[in-house]
């Protein structure tokens, strides 16, 4: 069986040096590209987790002002209003969840945390724990900073509660959760009541606009919902913005690279040519070999993110999965190979006339 | 007759004019005789070679490579006949410089699409064949100019091709290995069978060939038998 690659492959080994230099830049590319991945990822968990894990459909907010974006630190809602949504066709339950960010304290310690408001009994708490008056539940997170565990007493905004139960890891713009029952919520926001969004399940043959416009609010899916939450929009944002430009700078190395090695061995491609070889099978060669370049660079690199990931997960908000390793890596390869792909068509320039009686 | 030129003309862009490098100039090798194309500097030689190459299609005129008329091949074909039925002896050794002397040999199985273990065994005879046993695993920069010019002959053989192209092949070298290097070159397409066409400026070696062609301002004179 032919060598799909030959003259690419020999080449590789050839000039170790030259590839071994280029290589090395793609493996801490993509190191950087998989360690930035892993905290986005992470910092996105930390942002969103209490929302990502409700197990709802839709959230729906008091309508926009302004700017016309919803936002969690903007929404209010009567409870008027949650009674006439849970009303609404189609909508199986609609719950009423209040978010406010507090100070928590349990003897010396105090942290910043955010209470979530659920109705007693409410399936938007962590599962199989329930709220009540004068008790809350704390996330995990929660009980590690504040020090403390289930029957202990926590003071929030002022006012002392006892801690029912430990359960979950729900973070919310980069604080611990701790949920309370509506009323706890009320008491720290010092409002009327109501809430801050109303969660939804819906048959799907709910009529969510019209029922926004008779009852004056936005409903939005529960992924969507993610960009309401301030801290996640802008940060997400930025790391994305810095993820994005790392991908495209990779392709421009790598296309830079093999523009200026395809002309370096233009001479070689026209002797090629003038023995025979064709277009397609020097393209295929020379594409062959940047992908070579590319899935060991990419691997050795994803490895080395991964496991610089592992080590730091336990102290770095980092998320080590498919999603943050794979994903980029692919990506890398893809892209990379367009910028290589984008250089070597040059090959179907070179004439291979100029074999005959260059001097090389 | 396995290259056959015939009323080939060719001509370039030549500033608001075109310049005529070849003009109506015919040739015939039979197969297993070795003309030379002599002529001064800029005589038209290299375009001849080029044209019966496949490299330029001329502007007027037949050439017949084995057998086949190359008027109205697509550029894949002529790519294709080069690679199964010409061989190319460059001025200089052109060698690709990751490969070795062997590889430099398989690579012309390769693209042809062979066996690679046949494509080894031949790449040995030949070397074999050009004097180099026991440099096949060396890499250009270490082979001498007269090594490197024996595997730029050896790499044209490999596709046991009918026609041989050489263009210039003792010019990068004294006269020794000049000598050896034509003598090489007449053995092999006599044992071959092959019609090859030797370009060179070179008079001191043409008692090696069986004809002798000589181009002026692109005119081809009648061959001449040595």
């Amino acid at each position: 069986m032919a060598e799909p690659v030959f003259v690419a492959w020999r080449d590789l080994r050839f000039a170790k040096g030259r590839f071994a230099l280029m290589g090395t830049v793609i493996v801490l590319i993509t190191m950087l590209v998989g360690l930035l991945s892993g905290l986005t990822a992470g910092l996105g968990r930390e942002n969103t987790s209490a929302i990502t894990a409700l197990p709802v459909d839709h959230l729906v907010f008091s309508a926009p002002v302004g700017d016309g974006k919803v936002a969690f630190t903007d929404s209010r809602l009567p409870q008027r209003t949650v009674r006439e949504w849970a009303r609404v066709p189609g909508v199986r339950s609609a719950e009423p969840l209040g978010i406010a960010t507090t100070k928590a304290q349990a003897g010396s310690r105090t942290a910043a945390v955010s209470a979530f408001g659920v109705r007693p009994g409410s399936r938007l708490g962590p599962g199989g724990t329930s709220v009540a008056d004068g008790s809350v539940v704390l996330s995990q997170k929660a009980a590690q900073v504040l020090g403390i565990r289930a029957g202990d007493a926590v003071t929030l905004g002022g006012r002392a509660v006892e801690v029912a139960a430990v359960s979950g890891a729900a973070m919310y713009s980069h604080t611990a959760v701790i949920w309370t029952s509506l009323e706890g919520w009320r008491k720290l926001t010092g409002g009327p009541g109501g809430a801050t969004v109303v969660a939804l399940t819906t048959t799907g043959a709910a009529d969510l606009p019209a029922a926004d416009k008779k009852l004056g609010t936005r409903t939005v899916t529960a992924d969507d919902a993610l960009k309401a939450i301030g801290s996640y929009s802008a940060e997400n944002g930025s790391l994305q913005l810095m993820r994005g430009f790392l991908f495209a700078i990779s392709a421009l190395v790598i296309g830079a690279f093999f523009t200026v090695w395809t002309i370096q061995r233009s001479g070689d491609v026209a002797v090629l040519k003038a023995l025979g070889a064709s277009t397609r099978s020097l393209l295929r060669d020379a594409l062959g070999q940047a992908v070579v370049l590319l899935v060991i660079g990419t691997g050795l690199g994803t490895a080395v993110a991964a496991g610089v990931g592992a080590l730091v997960g336990g102290t770095v908000p980092f998320v080590l999965d498919g999603a943050t390793v794979l994903i980029p890596a692919l990506v890398m390869i893809a892209l990379g190979a367009v910028g290589a792909a984008l250089s070597i068509r040059r090959i179907t320039s070179v004439d291979p006339l100029t074999a005959l009686g260059s001097a090389r | 007759m396995s290259l056959e030129l015939t009323d080939v003309t060719l001509t370039y862009p030549d500033g608001g004019g075109r310049l005529t490098a070849l003009d109506a100039v015919s040739l015939e090798v039979p197969a297993g005789r070795m003309t030379a194309v002599i002529g001064p500097s800029g005589s038209g030689k290299s375009s001849l070679l080029a044209v019966a190459a496949t490299l330029i299609t001329p502007d007027r005129g037949r050439v017949v490579i084995d057998g086949i008329d190359t008027t109205g091949l697509s550029r894949a074909e002529l790519t294709a006949l080069r690679r199964t039925t010409i061989g190319t002896v460059f001025q200089q050794p052109n060698l690709l410089p990751s490969l070795t002397a062997a590889e430099q040999l398989q690579v012309m199985a390769h693209l042809d699409g062979r066996s690679p273990r046949k494509a080894a065994t031949r790449a040995r005879e030949l070397l074999a064949a050009v004097g180099l046993e026991g440099q096949s695993d060396r890499r250009p920069h270490q082979l001498s100019g007269g090594q490197r010019q024996r595997i730029n002959i050896a790499r044209a053989l490999m596709n046991e091709p009918a026609v041989l192209l050489v263009d210039e092949p003792t010019s990068a070298l004294d006269h020794e290995r000049g000598a050896a290097v034509l003598d090489l070159l007449t053995t092999l397409t006599h044992q071959r069978a092959t019609a090859t066409v030797l370009v060179t400026h070179d008079r001191s070696h043409l008692e090696a060939v069986d004809e002798i062609a000589e181009v002026r301002d692109g005119r081809l004179g009648t061959p001449l038998r040595v």
